[in-house]
C-alpha cells in the first residue's frame, strides 16, 4: 500500500524490545499449573471419597462450576448481568427429558437440539436487548427465567407439573452412564475442559476484545470492536452451556422439578461469580464449590440458609469486592 | 480526505457544534482550537461515529460517514484518543495498547476458546510491535506494567500508542497534552510532528497555542459550536476575531 500511514515507525524492534513483549505473555507453565493440579486432586478424589453421598456433592460442584465459568465470561468479562441463566438450564434439562420420554428420541441428539433452540433463542434475545444500553439484559433474562418456570409448572401434560418428571439414562457410544461412580469422570472431564478452553479465549484476541470493553466500552468501538455482537456471541455461549449442563444433569438425576430452572438457582449461579470472583475462572470454581456446600454445612440452621446466603454476599461484596479469589492473589503477590 | 459540512449536533437545548463546514487535507496536521465548551471533543465524536449528526454531512474519501458506528469507522481507517482517558483499567499496559490491532487480529470466539486465534505468530508479532509503539510514544518503561499503576502522563501516551497499532490513516489527538508539564508537552509536540513526517493525516484538538502553532499546517477555530475563523497558523496569529474571542476568554493571548 502506497496509502500514508503510520506504519513505517513500527516493524523494526530491537531484540531488547522484542524480549521485553514477549516477557509479558503468560507462559504456559503459569497458566496450566494449577490446572494439573486439579487434574491430579479429581483423580485420586474417587479413591477417598467414602460413598456415593459424597460423590455427588463433588458433581453437584463440578456441574455448578461448569455453570459458572460460563457465566463468569459474560458477568466478569462482558460485564452483563444474565438473572435467567437457570432457565437456560432448565430448558435444557426438560428438553431433554421431554424429547427422550415422550417422543422417544436419542439422549445425545435430545441434548444437542434442546442446546441449539437455546442458543437460537438466546440469539435473538441478545439481539433485541444489547442495543439497549444499561442493565436491561438483567430485566430481560430475569423474565424469560420466570416464564420459563411457569410454562415448566403449567403444561403439566409435558413436564408434569410442580411434581416434575423422570428422565431416562444417557448412552452415549453405547455407553449407558448411571450412577455417580460412572457420571463422576463425565462432569469432571467437563471441568477441566471448561477451564481450559475458556482459559485459551481469555488470552485470545477475543478475549482481549471482551476484557477491553469492559473497561471502556468507547474505547473498544473506536479499534473496531463490535462489541454488541462481542456480547452476544458470550451470551449465546454462555447459554448454551447451561443448556448442555442442564441436559447431562437431567439424566444424571434422573428426575427433575421446575426448581432447577427457578430464580433461585438463577441467583445462586451469580452468588458463586461474584463471591468466587468476577473475571477469575478459579474464582468460579472456588465459588461454586463453597456454595454448593454451604446448604449441607448449613443443615443445622434450617431456614436460615438464605439469610446467610445473603450475609455471604453483602459481606464478600463490601470486604473483597473483586471476589473472593482475586482479592486472595493480590495478597499474595503483594506478600511474595 | 475530510470533508465536513453543515455538521449540527444538539443535545436538548444546547447546540454543541453548529452548522460547522471545514476540509482536512491528506497528509496535512489540522488543528481545531476554542475555548473550553466550543464543541471541539463534540466535533471528533461526530467524525468518529461516537455520536450521531442532528444534521450535516461528513465525508470520508468521499463515502459519507455520518452516523456509522465507530468499529465501522475504524476498519476505514479512522483512529483517535480521548480527552478523558478511555484505558481498559482491568487490562495491562500493553494489551490496551494491543487491542488498536483489533482487527488485524483473528477474533473468533470459537477459534479463542481452541486456542486456535494465537497460532501463526501473529498474536506474538501484534506484542512486539506494541512494545515498540510504547517505545515510540515514550512510556516504554511500562512495557510490563498493569494499567492502572501508570501515571496520567504515561497514560496519555499509551492512547496514542493504541491508536498507531492499527496503521491509521487519519488520527484524531483530543488533547493529548492537557495535563502535561512542560518538557512533556514538548515531548508530545515533537511526536506529533513526528507523526506528520510519516504522511499519516493528523487532526489535533489541543489549548497549548504554542504547541498548536509549531505543528499545523491549518487550524480551524470554534467558538460556541460555530467555526470562527480557519486558516494557517500565521493567518490565526493576527486574526481580530480569534484574538478577540480569545483576549475575551482567557488572558494567555494567541
Ligand atoms: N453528551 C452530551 N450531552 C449533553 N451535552 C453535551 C454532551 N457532550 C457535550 N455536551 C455539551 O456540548 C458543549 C460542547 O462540549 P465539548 O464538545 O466537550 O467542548 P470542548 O471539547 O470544546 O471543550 C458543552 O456545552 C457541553 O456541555
Ligand atoms: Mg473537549
Amino acid at each position: 500500500m502506497n496509502d500514508a500511514s503510520t506504519s513505517s515507525i513500527l516493524g523494526r524492534a530491537s531484540p531488547e524490545t522484542a524480549a521485553a513483549a514477549l516477557a509479558t505473555a503468560p507462559s504456559l507453565a503459569t497458566r496450566h499449573a494449577p490446572t494439573l493440579v486439579l487434574v491430579a486432586v479429581l483423580a485420586v478424589l474417587p479413591l477417598v471419597l467414602p460413598n456415593a453421598f459424597y460423590f455427588d456433592v463433588v458433581i453437584r460442584i463440578m456441574a455448578n462450576a461448569v455453570l459458572a465459568i460460563a457465566l463468569n465470561l459474560l458477568i466478569g468479562y462482558c460485564g452483563q448481568i444474565s438473572l435467567g441463566h437457570a432457565g437456560f438450564f432448565g430448558l435444557g434439562a426438560y428438553g431433554s427429558a421431554i424429547l427422550t420420554t415422550h417422543y422417544d428420541w436419542k439422549a445425545p441428539v435430545a441434548l444437542v437440539v434442546s442446546a441449539a433452540v437455546v442458543g437460537v433463542l438466546a440469539w435473538i434475545v441478545a439481539r433485541v436487548i444489547l442495543r439497549l444500553k444499561g442493565h436491561y439484559l438483567a430485566m430481560a433474562t430475569l423474565g424469560l427465567g420466570i416464564i420459563v418456570t411457569i410454562v415448566l409448572t403449567n403444561e403439566s401434560s409435558l413436564t408434569g407439573g410442580p411434581d416434575g418428571m423422570a428422565v431416562g439414562d444417557l448412552s452415549v457410544f453405547g455407553i449407558r452412564l448411571y450412577g455417580e461412580r460412572v457420571w463422576y469422570p463425565v462432569f469432571a472431564g467437563l471441568l477441566v475442559v471448561a477451564i481450559l478452553v475458556a482459559g485459551n479465549l481469555v488470552e485470545s484476541p477475543a478475549g482481549r476484545a471482551l476484557r477491553a470493553l469492559h473497561g471502556s466500552e468507547v474505547a473498544a468501538r473506536v479499534v473496531g470492536i463490535d462489541t454488541a455482537s462481542f456480547k452476544t456471541r458470550v451470551f449465546v455461549l454462555s447459554a448454551v452451556v447451561a443448556a448442555i449442563m442442564g441436559s447431562l444433569t437431567a439424566h444424571y438425576l434422573g428426575f427433575i422439578t421446575p426448581q432447577v430452572a427457578s430464580f433461585h438457582k438463577s441467583v445462586e449461579l451469580v452468588t458463586m461469580v461474584v463471591v468466587g470472583g468476577m473475571a477469575s475462572i478459579w474464582g468460579s470454581v472456588f465459588g461454586a464449590a463453597l456454595l454448593s456446600l454451604l446448604p449441607d454445612l448449613l443443615a443445622h440452621f434450617e431456614g436460615f440458609e438464605t439469610v446467610i446466603f445473603g450475609v455471604i454476599l453483602v459481606a464478600t461484596m463490601i470486604f473483597l469486592p473483586r471476589g473472593i479469589v482475586p482479592s486472595l492473589l493480590r495478597l499474595i503477590r503483594r506478600e511474595g | 480526505m475530510l470533508k465536513v459540512e453543515t455538521l449540527t449536533k444538539s443535545f436538548g437545548g444546547v447546540t454543541a457544534v453548529s452548522d460547522v463546514t471545514f476540509e482536512v487535507t491528506k497528509g496535512t496536521i489540522h488543528a481545531v482550537i476554542g475555548p473550553n465548551g466550543a464543541g471541539k471533543t463534540t466535533l471528533f465524536n461526530l467524525i468518529t461515529g461516537v455520536y450521531t449528526p442532528s444534521s450535516g454531512s461528513i465525508r470520508f474519501e468521499g463515502q459519507e460517514i455520518g452516523g456509522e458506528a465507530p468499529e465501522k469507522l475504524a476498519a476505514l481507517g479512522m483512529s483517535r484518543t480521548f480527552q478523558n482517558l478511555q484505558i481498559s483499567m482491568n487490562l495491562s499496559a500493553i494489551e490496551n495498547v494491543m487491542t488498536g490491532a483489533h482487527l488485524g487480529l483473528n477474533s473468533s470466539v470459537v477459534a479463542g476458546l481452541l486456542g486456535l486465534a494465537s497460532f501463526g505468530g501473529r498474536e506474538k508479532a501484534t506484542r512486539i510491535r506494541a512494545a515498540e509503539a510504547m517505545e515510540f510514544v515514550g512510556c516504554g518503561a511500562y512495557i510490563g506494567a498493569e494499567a492502572r499503576s501508570m501515571p496520567y502522563g504515561a497514560l496519555k501516551r499509551l492512547e496514542i500508542a493504541r491508536a498507531l497499532m492499527a496503521n491509521p490513516r487519519i488520527l484524531f489527538l483530543d488533547e493529548p497534552a492537557a495535563g502535561l508539564n512542560h518538557t512533556e508537552t514538548h515531548e508530545i509536540e515533537d511526536l506529533i510532528a513526528q507523526l506528520g513526517k510519516t504522511g499519516v493525516t493528523v487532526v489535533l484538538v489541543e489549548h497549548d497555542m504554542k504547541l498548536v502553532m509549531n505543528v499545523s499546517d491549518r487550524i480551524v477555530v470554534l467558538d460556541y459550536g460555530k467555526k470562527l475563523a480557519e486558516g494557517t497558523p500565521a493567518e490565526i496569529r493576527v486574526n481580530p476575531d480569534v484574538v478577540a474571542a480569545y483576549l475575551g476568554a482567557e488572558s494567555e493571548g494567541v
